[in-house]
């Protein structure tokens, strides 16, 4: 059932200097990515999610925790570095900002190929471009960029992560930056390199949508710590963090909306006790005090979620509830 | 009443192969009051025709029809009225809060400018309504001393929309207001949108490609496809139940979640948008659509009577649909000269 976890993060922290403060970007974190599964990670800016997915891909470097892939601690030299990222590559957020404007799709596609020295170069790019859904390859081999429309150079983009052959892709907001119409066909793209590949995918998105449309798991992420996982059908359909909550229920189409007042909070002032409370529903509702939790609300941390493929959600009000049943 | 009123509106811009329209032949009434959305991908001309209400546009833009606000107008006013209407009468919320403020003016300064252009208030008198404004759009008046840097993007968005009712106009165009916004953030900015037009009963035309996002906020839906719009009515019937094939794969773009029938299965359209230098013959969209028939590459039909209050440019929409091809509706939107001939 559970696929074999290919990348794990393992009680990951990750800072950053900030205006001389320390901020706490990935504040522990446990999150796997198995064997050809999707996994969504989900949060608003600032969370930490993109920074998550640097330090997996091995472009950020922990200050504790690991990071595994195949069982085996990620090395950080520059020769393990390199070949770990053949087999993990990065679809950036902005195809257009990622190509370079005076290079052919060719040479574009060409690029990783080269920097591993594989041989049969030219086959590699017409198979990845085929792949990525631009056919005929040769149509497109000699364009540039700005010859192409939005969802054709994200297309090019991720042809260019798929001349490497590699095990997973981590995308970055991978339709944000696409119109309306195409950003189906690239998501449809992703699910079928799934399918006739078996590539697994970390996609990280501010999308609910976008999770509910390819992704078996989701990851909901707040102020650096993973809020809530599990399965999509379980997480969107009947959320348990107050958070996950929230966020749903502000969609355009959602009956009652539930509007948190603030912006996204600062990672170099992580909230004491549970690091949402200043913004919780449950407890300013007064539903967390009828639990009897909302002293632990405020003096506790939720424990760190493990990297469990079961529905989790680290909230005192969701486990009194849960306790309560 | 109707504040504004569009007849055949058409953007071109002069380019160096020849004139490439951006907008083709719109027409379009707001009822004081009203919110309408505008919807459309880029190149669709959405944003040309939102800017070309205020003559905003670059002078390569050529705007023919006309365009009246209030009864007046606006492609025909002196330099000097159209000054007095802009941010007075109308104004704009414009996409990308954090280029649109000026850096190294303070937020309370930028606020004020308008009021004080236009007279309509001294310094003290701007002062206060701009501590006014702010806590309308929900900040701290004390924020009239800060940077734009020293704001986040939902603040940045809201000081946006401060300076557009700075003057109480009777209508505010909303660029994309909450594109490049967090979910959390852009819920707050459509319910302040919401609220305040409202309260201060302004019409509203707001642009986004995000179709779920307009059918929450405004009453109306006007869907554009290549410069034209292909479908427009109540904002609930046309999201839920769109006649037009692209107003329908747009409503269908961004899934419910929870839905069954999007789980697992994103829904887009093949293709791109078509360049506006050389569009297809026929309806415009006819290369994409899934419904297409072999009579639409010649053919392009003008809009078709689906309710009241509601019609969709496409063959199989209105009444005599699939049968006859009999365009009969078609009169109405200027200038799309409707070919009559059978499938």
């Amino acid at each position: 059932m559970t696929p074999a976890p290919l990348i794990e993060a393992r009680d990951l922290h990750v800072e950053f200097a900030a205006r001389g403060r320390r901020a706490r970007a990935v504040d522990g974190v446990n999150l796997t990515v198995g064997e050809g599964e999707i996994v969504a990670l989900v949060g608003e800016s600032g969370c930490g999610k993109t920074t998550l997915a640097r330090t997996l891909l091995g472009l950020e470097r922990p200050a504790s925790g690991t990071v595994l892939y195949g069982g085996a601690p990620l090395a950080y030299t520059t020769r393990a570095l390199k070949a770990y990222r053949r087999e993990v590559q990065l679809v950036p957020q902005d195809p257009t900002g990622s190509l370079n404007p005076r290079h052919t799709v060719y040479e574009a596609v060409a690029e990783g190929p080269r920097i591993h020295g594989l041989l049969g170069e030219a086959e590699r790019v017409a198979a990845a471009l085929a792949r990525a859904g631009l056919r005929p390859p040769e149509r497109f081999a000699g364009a540039y960029p700005h010859e192409l429309s939005g969802g054709q150079r994200q297309r090019v983009v991720i042809a260019g992560a798929l001349a490497l052959d590699p095990r997973v892709l981590v995308a970055d907001e991978p339709v944000a930056s696409l119109d309306a119409s195409v950003r189906g066909e690239i998501l449809a793209l992703l699910l079928r390199l799934r399918d006739e590949l078996g590539l697994s995918a970390l996609v990280v998105t501010h999308d609910l949508g976008l999770a509910w449309n390819i992704a078996d798991r989701v990851a909901v992420m707040y102020l650096g710590r993973i809020v809530e996982s599990g399965p999509v059908e379980q997480v969107l359909s009947a959320p348990s963090h107050p958070y996950t909550q929230a966020l749903l229920s502000v969609l355009p189409d959602s009956p009652s909306p539930v509007v948190l007042g603030g912006e996204p909070p600062d990672p170099t002032r992580i909230p004491d006790g549970c690091r949402f409370h200043p913004r919780c529903p449950a407890l300013a509702g007064g539903k967390a005090a009828g639990a009897g939790v909302d002293g632990a609300c405020v003096s506790q941390s939720p424990p760190v979620l493990p990297a469990s493929a079961e529905s989790r959600a680290a909230c005192h009000y969701a486990a009194a509830l849960r306790a309560g049943n | 009443m109707t504040l504004l009123e569009l007849r055949d509106v058409a953007v071109a811009y002069r380019g160096a192969a020849g004139d490439v329209p951006a907008v083709r032949g719109v027409s379009l009434d707001l009822a004081a009051g009203e919110a309408l959305g505008l919807a459309g991908e880029s190149g669709s001309g959405k944003s040309s025709l939102a800017m070309a209400l205020l003559r905003l546009l670059p002078r390569s833009a050529r705007v023919t029809g006309e365009i009246l606000l209030d009864g007046e107008d606006v492609l025909r006013m002196s330099w000097g009225r159209l000054r007095a209407v802009r941010w007075a009468s109308a104004s704009v919320v414009f996409q990308g809060a954090q280029h649109a403020l000026n850096p190294v003016r303070r937020i309370g300064d930028q606020i004020a400018e308008p009021l004080l252009v236009h007279g309509l208030a001294t310094p003290a008198q701007a002062r206060r309504r701009t501590a006014e404004l702010l806590e309308q759009v929900g900040l701290p008046a004390w924020r009239a001393r800060s940077h734009p840097h020293e704001l986040s993007g939902g603040q940045r968005q809201r000081v946006m929309i401060a300076m557009a009712l700075a003057c109480s106009p009777k209508l505010v165009v909303a660029d994309e207001p909450t594109t490049a916004l967090d979910v959390m953030v852009q819920a707050q900015v459509l319910a302040l949108i919401r609220s305040l037009i409202a309260e201060h009963r302004i019409s509203l035309i707001m642009i986004s490609h995000d179709l779920s996002v307009l059918a929450s906020t405004c009453d109306r839906l006007a869907v554009m496809y290549a410069g034209r719009v292909v479908e427009s009515g109540p904002a609930r019937e046309v999201f839920t139940g769109a006649r037009h094939p692209y107003a329908r794969a747009l409503a269908e773009a961004f899934p419910t979640v929870g839905d069954p029938a999007s789980r697992r299965a994103p829904r887009g359209l093949g293709g791109d948008p078509p360049d506006p230098a050389r569009l297809p013959p026929g309806c415009a969209f006819h290369p994409r659509c899934p419904a297409a028939l072999p009579s639409c590459a010649e053919r392009d039909v003008g809009p078709r009577p689906v309710a009241a209050g509601w019609s969709a440019a496409c063959v199989h929409a209105g009444p005599e649909a699939a049968d006859t091809g009999e365009a009969g509706q078609a009169g109405e939107s200027g200038g799309t000269g409707a070919v009559r001939e059978n499938a």
